[in-house]
């Protein structure tokens, strides 16, 4: 099966954000009330590690796998980038989960949270419909 | 063999995380970004017409795939090799939360909160179905999330994604002080 690798991939930070907590709700009320160093310690390691292996492929010029150049990401900025994150934050706080440890919850036993999978989606959909009334 | 319970602490979890984005990268010019799957979910199940889902979203079936990894890895962390203890937050944190009657049990979500009754109740809605169409919309309209701004955008040293980072840190932090307590109080 093609892309089968990103099953494994995913597998691993779905390992990763779980067993680090990062999908834990009590440790996002933490996090936001700076009452631990956990979660800031998680983002204050991870970036540093992906900005200096992304350093280092861009300097030895590696290629993919299939040997094409690799693209580095270009986020360009957009109003969205305020609003929708603000937005994005009250739901951060509400649930405990970015989209990422949504689907971890789920998998992690708390079943339920299913309705956050639903309701995230819908919200998805909801902006698509409303997009072009939006500022962007 | 107690260790393989044992949750991760933050130096190693956070660099595992970071290595991800050149991992994904070197496999096949993939982007970390997971609220991207919601959107493709959206184009696949019910485009409607609608702009933003009119692409094709079988060619970022790699997405899908990975949040189907999420979800194994999060069944193989959170129930297979579940800490037995409850999550070591800290004595501020549980004070905090156990004013409102939500203790610590072992779990990484409080049972109290989330559970299929309290979906019917009035908080369970707004924690669960209010916040998940928060993150939804919030994160399309802001093209991406935690992952894609913060750890993606972030290591590849794009200032918006700096912005994106502050804008939903702020938007957390500014609930969690202000409005939260309201909902837990409920």
């Amino acid at each position: 099966m093609k892309n089968i690798q990103y099953i494994v991939v995913g597998i691993f930070f779905g390992l990763v954000l779980t067993k680090g907590e990062a999908i834990s709700w009590y440790r996002m009320q933490e996090m936001f009330r700076f009452e631990s160093f956990h979660m800031f310690g998680i983002f204050m390691t991870a970036i540093p590690t992906g900005a200096i292996l992304l350093f280092l492929i861009r300097k030895a010029k590696l290629k993919t796998l299939e040997g094409e150049p690799i693209e580095m990401p270009i986020k360009p900025y957009h109003h969205g980038v305020v609003i929708g994150s603000l937005l994005f934050g009250f739901g951060w706080a509400l649930t405990g989960a970015c989209p990422g440890p949504i689907y971890a919850q789920i998998g992690g036993g708390f079943l339920v949270t299913i309705a956050t999978l639903l309701s995230a989606l819908l919200g998805t959909w909801c902006y698509g419909y409303f997009q072009k009334y939006l500022p962007d | 063999m107690n260790w393989i319970y044992e949750p991760w602490p933050w130096y190693v979890a956070g660099p595992l995380i970071g290595a991800t984005v050149p991992l994904l990268l070197l496999l096949g010019n993939k982007k970390l970004g997971i609220s991207s799957s919601l959107r493709h979910m959206c184009a696949a199940i019910l485009p409607a017409n609608i702009s933003l889902f009119k692409y094709d979203w079988k060619k970022e079936s790699w997405n899908l795939l990975f949040v189907v990894g999420l979800f194994i890895g999060g069944y193989i962390g959170g129930s297979v090799l579940a800490n037995p203890n409850p999550v070591a937050i800290s004595e501020n944190t549980q004070n905090y939360l156990s004013s409102f009657g939500i203790q610590s049990n072992p779990g990484l979500m409080p049972n109290e909160l989330f559970n299929w009754q309290t979906l019917l109740s009035f908080k369970g809605f707004l924690l669960m179905v209010v916040g998940g169409f928060l993150v939804g919309f919030g994160t399309r309209y802001a093209r991406g999330c935690t992952s894609g701004h913060g750890i993606l955008g972030l290591s590849a040293l794009q200032w918006p994604s700096l912005v994106a980072t502050a804008s939903f840190f702020g938007g957390g932090i500014l609930f969690s002080k202000f409005i939260l307590p309201y909902i837990l109080a409920l």
